[in-house]
């Protein structure tokens, strides 16, 4: 057998002290008219096969580009001890701690973990974890529903679009309607929430409405005016979710400071690879009176009957094992060891090191902005951004193609990302981290530059040869 | 000691009558089967209760169990002690541990719930 | 309180001194690099996160995961987990960079090798189960089952059938089944089990109608034994017109000899993290998984990886097929976890695939013998099980007081993770345990041995039993302060109350 130990001597022991023959005779409960017919699967592989296939299809990836992709997922610099500790066999071959006693590792880097996002967040329940930004983001309109006993969501298109599909699934489950909220489309607030919008949406006093979400950075890498969204919602009654982005809580005003009740967001840009789009890291966390609604594990502290600290998973009759179908969500697991490369991550750079993460990136941002303003694409809004922004590309869908193939993923086409949004069409969305270089930026803008033939006067061919 | 002066569903309340107004809780029995309890949700006042329906969720460290209403009326107070210690309702079910007054809407549904021998009878074979 | 004991840690914020370097990852911004945010948006009060050097931070961790049980440290017999041996070529194969730094939003012409991947093991998990097509987008179990279930409400809607508003869930079923209903708008209808475990058929016709729209079956079941009457409660629940969702958390028992698909289920989902060894993390992530009959295809969740006529291969385009429920989660999938499942079943193999099925049954059966043979705990379910075993403390109760949690904390101190205990909820007392196949037969002995043993210790030293576990690092936890006052984050005169600083 591939990974297990029974020789055939062990196989026949144990038939024999069944009193059985064959291995068979236990399958005979199954009728005979569902037996298996035979698995069209491969032959089963040595590892040294298997180790060459996997080379070879990794190989097959082009992640040699100079990338500027963001939108909701980045590339950051993984400090080695992150993996290091998930590589530990104790915490990654684990279940899940329901004997606390011999669990405390688990347990405590997870309360670690819980605390961490509670100081970067300011509130102070912090979910074990969701599967992801998106169904945390669904999740937390959820329980604005619950709270409220309200059954209608206001959703900026500031949110995510895949979290913002992710939300609509989840509440193609029952009597509960969302209403998008629309970004302002011109003039110094361009793509950022819409507020008259929003006001006239809260105003209708036959549909009252639970929560309002909204996004910092927003989809298109812009600030929104969180303080002042988060002012109207409470004053229709309802609650105010931000959807936040974990590095940018080091340096941009957080959650509790403006007043949300509940957070979400995705935990990928701390120490989490990208992966094609997971395991990632669902951040949810809310306010105290809020503990009762909030789905998935929680792990508080305790102590033993000998008095020593320990900690344990808690508040569990909210949880679907007891609460079953009353329970306010089905999850039943948490992105544990996603959980635990977070709080490695975040106490591996520290206070300072995360500053610097979210700093330098800005730097970088603006370094790439102006260089490709200079290209020939100025920023599509005027706004203040972070590290993301959208550029104004004509025929961007086109352009981005034609970067690809000189080694420079030019971020994402906005009509890619919202198709159906008219306004989006010649834009392309990009952002810079730390891990951007300035011959990165400078290999895009060239590229850019090329390809628009922007330099005024000058023919294209002359000005790529000019510039290398 | 099942306390004779109440009266019981089989969902283990207990109701205390004076008047058009009662007291209600859970019994001793169902507190140890729930164990450790740490956490009642109770209804607002003026809340309208409908005799059998649920008003409420108590849970327990390992359980959870809904509240059901011995008889029809409104609520007129929840036991607010019972967020600081819910605890409680373990070590004094039928005192301390009280989770809700209400005002009765038909004093004679209570007719229809068991009496302390009823009740005692009950838990016996269970 | 105390921190006491060998290996307790402090927390990362007790090992915090201001200036201790974390180390110079990055270099240094500009001092001007945020001056062009508004003031209004900039963070004042900065998050009062720990400084901790490198060298403290590894101890912490090192230590606090030498507080903890893993597959990798012993046996871990627990009932519908499945926690066989996670291969290391799989943590290899996930960590390969072509793998790992792939963004997900990266145009389908830089991913041909995840996507190839993937496109396998969807296909693999279908030539598995017998079902005609795969999902890999929903992150865990429980997220399969609500995806599961929105394909079958959407299937329903699509013939214009609103009436379906129930889903039939034995009462031995795991707590996800009926908050699964829940989540997509069902009501739950509870089928009690018959005295021989499986489900109660009279009960089943007698609640199967016009308003089910399916009945969600663990097959094996969680009291480890196949549902024999299957062929019969698929064949009810197609003619009443609702569909059959097999819940795929037993996949270990029927690997090769049982393809749902094959015996008419409509949509399942698969636990990788179970049967097919992805780690289980200390509890997540995984990845679950969903398979469905051609009917159920155009409902499944957006979007789909294809093959082109060219070999190549590319992602659904937004919009695509309209049918769809839309999207369960942010991106395509768990891929980092996809990869280790595609690593395990292609190391397997089909006959691979069906001697590990065939070894964990053979072993749960092995097992359920050593402890049936003594009588000193009872073993319902006459008859083989699949890859799990119920045993029940009810008697030793009655005999001794001990109970089942008493046994479970005492197994600690023989050196076992206990069982999955008190579930499934029908069976009193009850220990669910399921070795795998990856267990040496000395284990299985000696697991046995210990339990039987505790057995022993319950008649002549019962104080021993009810007040382990005596060499964990912890003792007994105080659970119920826990959940009436939680502390749920660190706070500087952070406290347990009512335990001594």
């Amino acid at each position: 057998m591939v990974y297990g130990p029974h020789t055939p001597d062990d196989r026949s022991r144990m038939l024999a002290a069944l009193g059985i023959a064959s291995v068979d005779e236990l399958f005979e409960v199954i009728p005979p008219a569902v037996r298996a017919r035979p698995m069209d699967l491969p032959p089963g592989l040595t590892e040294l096969e298997l180790m060459a296939r996997l080379r070879t299809l990794a190989g097959h990836n082009r992640v040699d580009l100079a990338s500027f992709l963001g939108a909701g997922v980045y590339r950051h610099h993984l400090p080695p001890v992150v993996d290091q500790v998930l590589l530990r066999g104790e915490f990654y071959t684990a279940y899940t701690p329901y004997q606390p006693e011999i669990s405390q590792g688990t347990l405590q880097t997870i309360y670690e973990y819980q605390s961490l996002l509670a100081e970067l967040t300011g509130l102070d329940v912090v979910s074990a974890s969701h599967y992801d930004g998106a169904t945390a983001t669904a999740e937390a309109a959820l329980m604005t529903c619950r709270a409220t006993r309200r059954e209608r969501v206001l959703v900026s298109r500031g949110i995510h679009p895949q979290a913002r599909r992710t939300l609509e699934t989840y509440f193609g489950g029952g009597d509960l309607e969302f209403d998008e909220v629309p970004l302002v489309t011109e003039g110094p607030d361009a793509g950022t929430t819409d507020l008259a919008a929003l006001g006239r949406l809260l105003a209708d006093p036959a549909r009252p409405v639970a929560g309002v979400l909204a996004a910092q950075p927003n989809v298109l890498g812009l600030l929104e005016p969180m303080a002042e969204i988060s002012r109207l919602t409470h004053a229709a009654g309802a609650l105010f979710v931000a959807a936040v982005e974990p590095i940018s809580l080091a340096v941009l005003a957080p959650p509790a400071a403006y007043g949300a009740d509940i957070a979400a967001g995705e935990g990928q840009p701390l120490g989490i690879p990208p992966q094609y789009g997971g395991p990632y890291l669902g951040i949810l966390a809310c306010r105290d009176s809020l503990v009762r609604q909030i789905p998935g594990r929680l792990i508080g502290m305790t102590s033993d009957e000998e008095g020593r600290r320990a900690y344990v998973m808690t508040m569990r009759a909210r949880e679907q094992d007891i609460r079953r179908e009353k329970a306010a969500s089905n999850i039943c697991t948490n992105q544990a060891l996603c959980a635990l490369a977070a709080a490695v991550y975040v106490a591996a750079l520290g206070p300072g090191g995360l500053r610097d993460v979210a700093a330098t990136g800005a730097s970088r941002a603006a370094e790439l902005a102006a260089a490709l303003e200079e290209a020939g694409a100025p920023r599509l809004h005027p706004g203040a951004y972070l590290n993301e922004f959208a550029v104004r590309v004509p025929d961007a869908v086109a352009v981005h193609r034609r970067l690809l193939r000189r080694g420079i993923l030019a971020g994402i086409p906005l009509a890619e990302l919202e198709p159906g949004d008219p306004s989006l069409v010649d834009g392309l969305l990009v952002c810079a981290t730390e891990c951007t270089t300035p011959e990165e930026i400078e290999l895009f803008a060239w590229a850019l530059r090329d390809e628009l033939g922007a330099r005024p006067g000058v023919p294209v061919a002359a000005s790529a040869e000019g510039v290398r | 000691m099942i306390p004779s002066d109440l009266r019981y569903t089989k969902e283990h309340e207990w109701i205390r009558v004076a008047g058009d107004e009662a007291t209600v809780g859970i019994t001793q029995h169902a507190a140890d089967q729930l164990g450790d309890i740490v956490f009642v949700e109770l209804p607002e006042p003026g809340h309208r209760l409908e005799q059998f329906a649920t008003f409420g969720v108590v849970e327990s460290v390992k359980a959870v169990s809904d509240l059901f209403a011995p008889v029809s009326g409104e609520v007129l107070e929840g036991n607010a002690g019972l967020n600081a210690m819910p605890e409680v309702v373990n070590s004094d079910p039928y005192g301390a541990g009280w989770m809700l007054r209400m005002r009765l809407s038909d004093p004679g549904e209570v007719e229809q719930l068991l009496d302390a021998a009823a009740y005692e009878a009950l838990t016996a074979e269970g | 309180m105390s921190v006491t004991g060998p290996k307790l840690q402090p927390t990362l914020f007790e090992l915090s001194g201001s200036g201790r370097a974390a180390g110079r990852r990055i270099p240094a911004p500009p001092a001007d690099a945020l001056d062009r945010l508004p003031a209004a948006a900039r963070r004042v009060i900065p998050a009062a996160l720990p400084e901790v050097d490198e060298a403290s931070l590894v101890r912490h961790y090192v230590n606090l995961s030498q507080l903890n049980w893993g597959v990798d440290t012993g046996f871990y017999p627990l009932g519908s987990c499945t926690m066989k041996y996670n291969p290391k070529v799989n943590e290899w194969a996930a960590r390969l960079n072509g793998f790992a730094a792939l963004h997900p939003l990266a145009p389908d012409e830089t991913a041909q090798g995840t996507l190839e991947l993937l496109w396998e093991l969807e296909r693999d998990l279908a030539a598995i189960s017998g079902m005609d097509a795969v999902t890999l987008q929903p992150a865990a179990g429980a997220h399969g089952e609500l995806t599961g279930i929105l394909v079958v409400r959407a299937y329903h809607r699509a013939r214009g059938d609103l009436e379906r508003t129930e889903v039939l869930v034995p009462d031995s079923a795991h707590g996800t089944n009926p908050a699964t209903a829940s989540m997509a708008g069902f009501r739950t209808v509870n089928i009690p089990s018959a005295p021989d475990g499986g489900i109660d058929l009279d009960a089943f016709r007698a609640a199967l109608g016009p308003r089910t729209a399916a009945i969600m079956i663990t097959n094996p079941s969680t009291l480890g034994l196949f549902e024999r009457r299957i062929v019969e409660l698929i064949e009810l629940v197609h003619a009443a017109g609702a569909l059959a969702y097999m819940d795929g958390a037993n996949l270990n028992a029927i690997l090769g000899r049982f393809r749902p698909g094959d015996a008419g289920f409509d949509v399942m989902h698969f636990n990788v993290h179970k049967t097919f060894s992805t780690p289980h993390g200390g509890g997540g992530p995984g990845a679950g998984p969903v398979g469905v009959r051609a009917p159920l295809i155009p409902f499944l969740p957006a979007p789909r990886v294809l093959r082109e006529p060219d070999g190549t291969f590319r992602l659904e385009r937004e919009g695509e097929r309209p049918a769809s429920i839309g999207r369960v989660r942010g991106h395509v999938g768990s891929v980092g976890i996809l990869v280790r499942a595609w690593a395990y079943i292609r190391a397997h193999g089909a006959d691979g695939l069906r001697e590990v099925s065939d070894d964990a049954v053979l072993a749960a059966n092995y097992l359920r013998g050593r402890l049936a043979a003594d009588g000193a705990y009872e073993v319902p379910y006459p008859g083989p099980c699949a890859h799990e075993f119920i045993a029940s403390g009810a008697g030793l109760k009655r005999a001794t007081g001990v109970r089942t949690l008493d046994v479970a904390k005492r197994l600690i101190d023989k050196g076992y993770h206990p069982p999955t205990i008190y579930f499934p909820h029908t069976v009193d007392e009850a220990m669910l345990i399921e070795p795998t196949e990856t267990e040496r037969l000395e284990t299985l002995d000696a697991f046995a041995d210990a339990l039987l043993e505790i057995a022993r210790e319950a008649r002549d030293t019962p104080e021993l039993v009810t007040s382990a576990p005596h060499s964990a690092p912890v003792r007994r936890l105080d659970e119920a302060t826990a959940a009436r006052q939680p502390n749920l984050r660190w706070r500087p005169a952070s406290i347990a109350p009512g335990a001594d600083a």
